[in-house]
């Protein structure tokens, strides 16, 4: 029986780009997907040890190398277990065979007897002379992959679905130099970029002179077109000249953003293009039928890592190296070789890791800052460190939405036709598209921005993900209004449109449910016939003790939001209770997720938590402002996140679907959570605010307005 | 003005030439002395990356003159303990598996080490007001409270790195 490949394999079908049996007592894995903390690596090496019947420490991983590692495109969209991990699977599921195939031939006896245990070939559970690496020389994996091995019964795996400990973490905790920062070649130099301050500002002067005397120790100072970088060897002072730039570097054509600009409404009035998905537009206006409509919105907002992007780059005998700690190594090549004019088989790009990055943020521009300064100076190295103001002021940030809902009800009440009408910014700025480099546009003639698209459907969507409710309701549809020209380059943030999707459409069926004095537990599982959808909506009020008959307007609440991330991978329910006086304060979060087969539980606890609070800072504190003129943000206090005093215990549970099929997971919690904080603080409230962030004066306003 | 500046670091006695004597701290921690434990997250004091202990007390490194810790006790991660021997706090936030990024955790380490040497037994309020300077992005906020207060609760029984 021969199956169909993975996609992921049937792209990169060769055995020996997963597998190599090289050094003896270990397996060289590869993969495409890249880690920045979510314990990507430590789950593919959980799944090929099990496949192949070899301990885990065993495992060597390379990873996100265009000089061998698979072509994955992006390690984005909760797609690493779903797609990466299944090809990898396969792979080691076919190396296996054929070794025991060649190890059957040696021992004249039918593959069916043989076993492997930790790498050594057993024949009806007794040892032999063969292990792996022993049959090493005789077996080629320079094969492709066929799709005719079967792989290991989901009930006999004993790795996955173990908690194997991180490996990424230890170097982490103690304090090694892992990092993309921490890298430093032999005869490095350190550079900052003196950023356009807006797109399309022209570098009119520069003070050379004065900038030299406050960096102290010499800078050279690299211009191409409106590219400007200070490169030195002591760092300090080409920090300290790259600080004092903007009093000694002049732009035209310098226009910040404005204040109204930062408001998600702004989008309504801007040229946008069209299209409906699913039901068509009713011709008529419905007669007698009571209409609910509500309008929600979420502000642009920062990736805010916790380190700023940092890129390296060497051009040696007409080859450029890049190591960066972005999401594709092979997009980014692609999109090097289009900015630099280089043939991509001189470009090599290696990923290093970073710190999260939670989507499409500066780590593609710090690259490719450096490459370009590299090119200018062959057989040197160089090291680009952002600097906070820039991550914030700079980095590709989230597209501001707005989401209105539109439910025709019929006789009993119930949602028949259900609308919701999105206006978004792309979500898909990444430089796999086009050249949509940073830099790019600073040089001398900048190739065309591309017109902006959004992600498709078959994706998963961008501004229409999980916009369509899983409810049963006859008729949905989704009309998108992509805007192509918004203040700031937005792309891609952990779910894309899923929050403010998620936030709108659970925040209406509560709403709904109020309106027809149901509960909101009771309501939606009424119009939800998915089995594994009720089960974690069940799950997770029991475990929140959720009391229906909970009283509204006492200042403190619980609340509920579900979903299915993009309506097809894991599905979570988030319960939040809140206390609100003036501002919002969580209290506690219960959340149960069904994820499909489950590689290492506790990691993925980790990720969905870390969901929960990071999606709390989005809904509670987080908004890219506009109004300092300047492009954005430029610190903490500008773009504040939650904090240790402001988390709240988080209790998960894993629901087990019984299934050997993974479900993506790790964006699986952000919808939920913000659409159960905005349930929870309308309950404690007593009023409904639809416009996020949720922070104290946007609640006081409220009030006052009621 | 080019300078020798002696202070202690993880123990040992180090005298650092630098240009200039404002140069910070977390500069010459990780160019000069190649400690690259202590990250950069800000510079701006906000973000608690790269928080050092200054005899004893948790500062940020980012914007710290070099010529205000002369003769002084500097302890960084990399002084906490090794994988071999590793502080207790070290041993239990690998327990917990308490990082997602870990680029926080340098600085997040360093604070709670001074927290349970001036409180050996601090509630979950004071741990994460205690923390509260450092910030985590990724949202791995509890496990690394957990961690902090299984390793208070051997330390007190007497364990040490």
């Amino acid at each position: 029986m021969t199956a169909p490949l993975p996609g992921i394999l049937a792209d990169n079908p060769q055995l020996d780009r997963w597998v190599v049996f090289m050094t003896p007592g270990k397996v060289a894995i590869s993969t495409g997907r890249v880690e920045f903390g979510q314990g990507v690596l430590t789950a593919m090496a959980q799944l090929a040890a099990e496949e192949l019947d070899v301990a885990v420490e065993r495992v060597a991983i390379r990873s996100g190398d265009t000089d061998g590692a698979p072509n994955e495109g992006y390690t984005a969209g909760s797609q690493s277990m779903q797609a990466g991990g299944i090809a990898l699977r396969q792979a080691c599921a076919e190396a296996k065979a054929l070794f025991l195939a060649r190890a059957a031939s040696a021992l004249g006896c039918p593959a069916a007897e043989l076993t492997v245990r930790d790498g050594r070939v057993l024949r009806n559970g007794m040892p032999t002379a063969h292990d792996y690496w022993s049959l090493a020389a005789a077996v080629s994996l320079a094969t492709d992959a066929t799709g005719a091995a079967a792989r290991k019964a989901a009930a006999d795996y004993t790795i996955v679905g173990s908690n194997a400990p991180r490996l990424d973490l230890p170097a982490k905790i103690f304090g090694q130099p892992i990092f993309i920062h921490d890298m430093v070649l032999d005869g490095m130099a350190h550079a900052r970029v003196v950023r356009q301050p807006n797109r399309g500002a022209t570098l009119a002067s520069i003070d050379e002179a004065a900038l030299r005397r406050i960096a102290r120790s010499p800078v050279e100072f690299v211009r191409e077109g409106n590219f400007l970088a200070i490169v030195g060897d002591d760092e300090t002072a080409v920090e300290a000249a790259a600080s004092a730039a903007s009093d000694h570097v002049i732009w035209r054509g310098a226009e910040p953003p404005r204040a109204l600009q930062q408001e998600a409404a702004w989008l309504l009035q801007r040229p946008s293009v069209d299209r409906v998905i699913g039901a068509p537009q009713p011709q008529s206006p419905p007669r007698g039928r009571q209409v609910f409509e509500a309008t929600y919105s979420r502000p642009h907002l920062a990736h805010a890592s916790i380190g700023p992007s940092c890129g390296l780059a060497l051009y040696r005998d007409g080859h450029l190296t890049v190591w960066t700690h972005c999401q594709g190594v092979y997009p980014l090549r692609a999109a090097l070789s289009r900015t630099l004019g280089l043939d991509p088989q001189r470009i090599s790009v290696r990923h290093v890791q970073g710190p999260g990055c939670y989507g499409h943020n500066g780590a593609d521009d710090a690259a490719t800052d450096a490459a370009i300064i590299a090119l200018r100076r062959p057989g040197r190295p160089v090291r680009v460190r952002w600097r906070r103001q820039e991550e914030f002021a700079h980095e590709p940030v989230a597209p501001a939405m707005v989401v209105k809902v539109r439910a025709v009800l019929d006789e009993a009440g119930n949602p028949a036709d259900w609308t919701a009408e999105i206006w978004s910014g792309t979500h898909q700025g990444r430089p796999g598209g086009g050249a949509n480099l940073l830099a790019a546009e600073a040089l001398p003639n900048p190739p065309p921005v591309p017109a902006p698209t959004d992600v498709p459907e078959s994706a998963g969507g961008g501004a229409t993900r999980n916009a369509e409710p899983l409810y049963d309701i006859p008729q949905k549809r989704i009309i998108h209004h992509l805007v192509p020209e918004v203040p700031r380059r937005t792309s891609s943030l952990r779910g894309l449109g899923a929050m403010p999707n998620i936030f709108a459409l659970e925040c209406a069926m509560d709403e709904l449910a109020e309106r027809a004095g149901r509960d909101p537990v009771e309501y939606r599982l009424a119009r939800l016939a998915d089995p594994r959808g009720r089960r974690v909506i069940e799950r997770a009020a029991d475990m929140a003790n959720w009391r229906p008959e909970a009283p509204r307007g006492t200042g403190r609440g619980k609340g509920l939001g579900f979903a299915q991330y993009k309506n097809r991978a894991a599905y979570a329910a988030v319960i939040v209770e809140v206390e609100v006086e003036e501002s919002v304060r969580l209290l506690r979060a219960w959340c149960a997720a069904d994820a499909g087969l489950v590689v290492n539980p506790d990691a993925l606890i980790n990720q969905l938590e870390g969901g929960i609070i990071q999606s709390a800072s989005w809904v509670l504190k987080e908004q890219v402002r506009f109004d300092n003129d300047a492009a954005g943000p430029i610190d903490w206090d500008s773009y504040p996140v939650l904090r240790f005093s402001e988390v709240p215990e988080i209790d998960v549970q894993l629901v087990d679907a019984g299934t050997d099929v993974p479900l993506g997971a790790g964006e699986a919690t952000a919808g939920p959570a913000a659409a159960a904080i905005g349930n929870a603080a309308s309950r404690a409230l007593g009023i409904r605010i639809r416009d996020l962030p949720l922070t104290r004066e946007r609640i006081m306003a409220e009030l006052l307005r009621q | 003005m080019a300078t020798t500046v002696a202070f202690t670091v993880n123990g040992r006695s180090v005298n650092v030439a630098v240009a200039y004597e404002d140069t910070p701290l977390l500069a010459v921690l990780r160019n000069e002395l190649r400690l690259m434990g202590t990250r950069f997250g800000c510079g701006l004091e906000q973000c608690g990356c790269c928080t050092v202990l200054i005899d004893g007390k948790p500062e940020k490194s980012c914007m710290r003159p070099l010529s205000a810790v002369a003769g002084r006790n500097v302890v960084t991660v990399e002084g906490l303990g090794t994988p071999d021997r590793p502080h207790p706090l070290q041993q239990a936030f690998l327990e917990e598996q308490a990082g997602q990024c870990g680029y926080c955790l340098s600085g997040i380490l360093i604070s709670a080490k001074a927290l349970l040497d001036r409180n050996p037994s601090p509630t979950r309020a004071e741990i994460a007001r205690a923390l509260d300077d450092n910030l985590c992005r990724c949202g791995t906020h509890n496990r690394i409270m957990r961690a902090i207060e299984k390793a208070a609760m051997r330390m007190r029984a007497g364990v040490r790195a």
